[in-house]
């Protein structure tokens, strides 16, 4: 492949990375109506109230397993998700949430999944890790680090040999970048020009390990030894992700180009919430964080700056967002859980179809 | 009737399918340019093209996982691993991700994806290459593990798995892929979970597939001869879905089991058939049911030693004849 061209990386901070002005002015940003602007707002809220609640939950011991919060990280998946078009798909690792609610999921089957309830999105069979919702192009919420990638690149591949403009967004965490499977999925990508979008969503810390100890070089940097492009982004602005991703994305779908996009972000909570969050981070780092680069804050200021929301009206919606996390789980509360006979459903497509089964013999054992 | 190789029906069936299914792709290392590492696949590639017969990197991790994510959104990959010992490198997208993923969405994906390849020792390649994982793949609930012995099963088996829509694991053979079969002419397809009885006797029943069908043919065959025993000798064709059923049948009429199988003794699929065989049938047994399996050691290298490793027609009648005691 020697003949094939260098892709020229992109490099966002050439156009002003830490200038939020110039973001919102870029043209996916500027024809945003007011109504969408805050509706990003909103939904950013709506994750950091779902997940409070979910962790509140936790605590209560009404959910299981493992929790990994998204908070803080919000504007990532808003940012993106708001992107999508008809025949964008988009799958993600296991701190799912956000983009479940990004890409329009109902709160109330998220936070029932949540309780292992039969009303939850994938009737209490996934849990906090695996949600799903294909009627939306959201393909998981997947528990192993890195796994998701190579799937992600085969809805590109399916996108592309369907012969449909359309992307997809195959996100992972900064943890996932040293996994064989991401580098196969990068090879793959780049060979077949599959439009795809890397998306590494930098929180710092690979559960308990900061990027420093844990990744050798620059995370997206890396999209180069493939000849992909690559950029980088701050993940506490909603205007910046979507400009940058816009610009790859529509790359993607127009030419048929994949690409890595590291977006720099941060975890307020732990890897999941058993971690002990203090032996590998200091207390003040994460207040320094919330003060001066909280995604919905600095959201928050933008809108009120631009005259696009009052504090009234903000204050409103968070109202809202916490009522809508209580709605959720009270109805996961209230929801009833699967039964023993839930357990041999859902394992075969034939056997939940057996008007259309074709093969014989048994398929459960006991 | 025209004969054809085990090759040559696996190949007829894939052009079938991709004749009559435009999102049949057919992908893998060497599966176009080079014809098939196998030859399995040769001329597919100057019949369909190169959007529907694809050459991969060696990079099975990635390429079965992007075939996995593929089916997801209605594609019917079929893919081919060059052995189905390198499923090790992908396993996490063959049995997390394939088995899986219906599971945990509640039902709401199916991924219609075949992963095919040979399976077997016997061709001297040593420990990394001789794997048979079929009672690996068949513990994941969500799969279908198909190991067909014939040329005629491999047709009408193969094109049923392209056309199911759960992932199936098809397991080839290398020392099959040359033997040659009757195909009719015209199409057929053969269900998968149906065993077929390939001898029809009195006084032991065989329970065995994929090669091991061919040694318990031969050792039937000296059985009668040598012993005048009457052997029945019943090929699963298919692992998971069981056709438990035509095993029990065939119990009740012979009264006496022993299960050949190209497995370590282990957990075997071969435990799983004796465990199922005492508990259905426990009053129809007149005597312990017996094994013959590959001997408890990686793969030799050594070639005449593999032979014995491995189930041979001599192992089978030596105890058959224990069985028969």
């Amino acid at each position: 492949m020697s003949n094939k061209p260098i892709a020229t990386p992109v490099k966002p901070d050439a156009v002003g990375a830490n200038n939020p002005t110039d973001h919102r002015q870029a043209p996916v940003n500027a024809e945003l109506s007011a109504a969408e602007r805050i509706n990003l707002y909103r939904t950013m809220v709506r994750i950091r109230r779902f997940e409070e609640r979910s962790l509140r939950a936790y605590q209560a011991k009404k959910i299981g397993g493992f929790l990994h919060l998204y908070i803080g990280q919000e504007a990532v998946a808003v940012a993106c998700c708001s992107l999508m078009g008809k025949h964008d798909h988009v799958i993600t690792a296991y701190r799912d949430h956000g983009h479940a609610i990004a890409v329009g999921m109902d709160t109330k089957p998220l936070m029932a999944e949540l309780y292992g309830k039969v009303t939850g999105c994938s009737k209490g069979k996934g849990g906090s890790m695996h949600y799903f919702d294909p009627s939306r192009n959201f393909w998981g919420g997947h528990g192993i680090v890195g796994g998701q990638v190579p799937l992600g690149t085969g809805l590109a591949y399916a996108i592309k040999y369907q012969g449909l403009k359309g992307a997809a967004m195959a996100f992972m965490g900064d943890g996932a970048v040293n996994q064989g499977a991401v580098h196969e999925a990068y090879n793959i990508a780049a060979l077949w020009d599959l439009p795809v979008v890397f998306v590494i969503e930098n929180n710092g810390y690979s559960m308990g390990t900061s990027q420093a100890r844990s990744s050798a070089g620059d995370l997206a940097r890396r999209g180069d030894a493939y000849h992909m492009a690559w950029g980088t982004c701050d993940g506490h602005d909603v205007y910046e992700v979507r400009s940058v991703m816009n610009e790859f994305l529509v790359r993607a779908r127009e030419q048929s180009k994949p690409a890595v996009v590291e977006i720099k972000t941060y975890r307020y909570r732990g890897h999941s919430v058993a971690d002990p969050d203090r032996t590998y981070r200091d207390k003040s780092e994460i207040e320094e964080y919330q003060r001066t680069k909280d995604p919905i804050t600095v959201f928050r200021a933008l809108l009120t700056s631009e005259g696009t929301l009052d504090e009234a009206a903000a204050d409103a919606i968070d109202a809202e967002a916490r009522a809508e996390a209580d709605n959720a789980a009270n109805f996961a509360e209230a929801s009833p859980f699967p039964t023993a006979d839930d357990i041999q459903k859902d394992v075969y497509w034939e056997a939940d179809n057996p008007e259309h089964r074709k093969s014989e013999g048994l398929l459960f054992f006991t | 009737m025209p004969q054809f190789t085990y090759r040559e029906a696996i190949r007829h069936a894939l052009a079938e399918e991709l004749d009559r299914d435009p999102n049949v792709v057919i992908m893998g290392e060497e599966v176009a340019q080079f014809n098939g590492a196998y030859k399995v696949t040769e001329g597919l590639l100057a019949k369909y093209g190169p959007k529907r017969i694809v050459d991969t990197p060696i990079s099975e991790a990635g390429f079965i996982g992007m075939g996995i994510g593929a089916s997801m959104l209605g594609i019917r990959p079929v893919m081919e691993l060059m052995f189905w010992s390198f499923y090790s490198v992908a396993f996490d997208q063959i049995l997390n991700n394939a088995a899986n993923v219906r599971y945990m969405s509640g039902g709401q994906i199916n991924c219609p994806i075949v992963i095919r390849g040979p399976a077997n020792g016997g061709t001297n390649v040593g420990a990394t290459h001789s794997h048979t994982p079929e009672n690996v793949l068949a513990n994941h609930p969500g799969v279908k593990v198909v190991v067909p012995s014939t040329a005629y099963d491999a047709k009408g088996l193969l094109k049923s798995a392209i056309r199911d829509n759960d992932p199936v694991f098809f397991l080839e053979n290398t020392i099959l892929y040359g033997d040659k079969g009757e195909i009719p002419e015209g199409e057929y397809l053969i269900p998968l979970g149906k065993a077929d009885i390939k001898r029809v006797g009195s006084d032991l029943t065989i329970v065995t597939y994929g090669r091991c069908v061919l040694h318990s043919l031969a050792a039937a065959e000296r059985l009668a001869q040598e012993h005048k025993v009457s052997v029945e000798v019943v090929d699963l064709r298919t692992i998971r879905p069981l056709d438990i059923n035509t095993v029990l049948a065939s119990v009740a009429k012979t009264h006496r089991v022993l299960i050949v199988e190209e497995q370590k003794p282990f957990a075997s699929v071969g435990s799983q058939l004796a465990y199922m065989i005492q508990r259905e049938a426990f009053d129809e047994l007149d005597a312990p049911i017996h094994r013959v399996t590959t001997i408890d050691a990686p793969a030799i290298y050594s070639p005449p030693v593999e032979v014995v490793q491995l189930p041979n027609p001599d192992r089978v009648v030596a105890e058959a004849l224990k069985v028969l005691a």
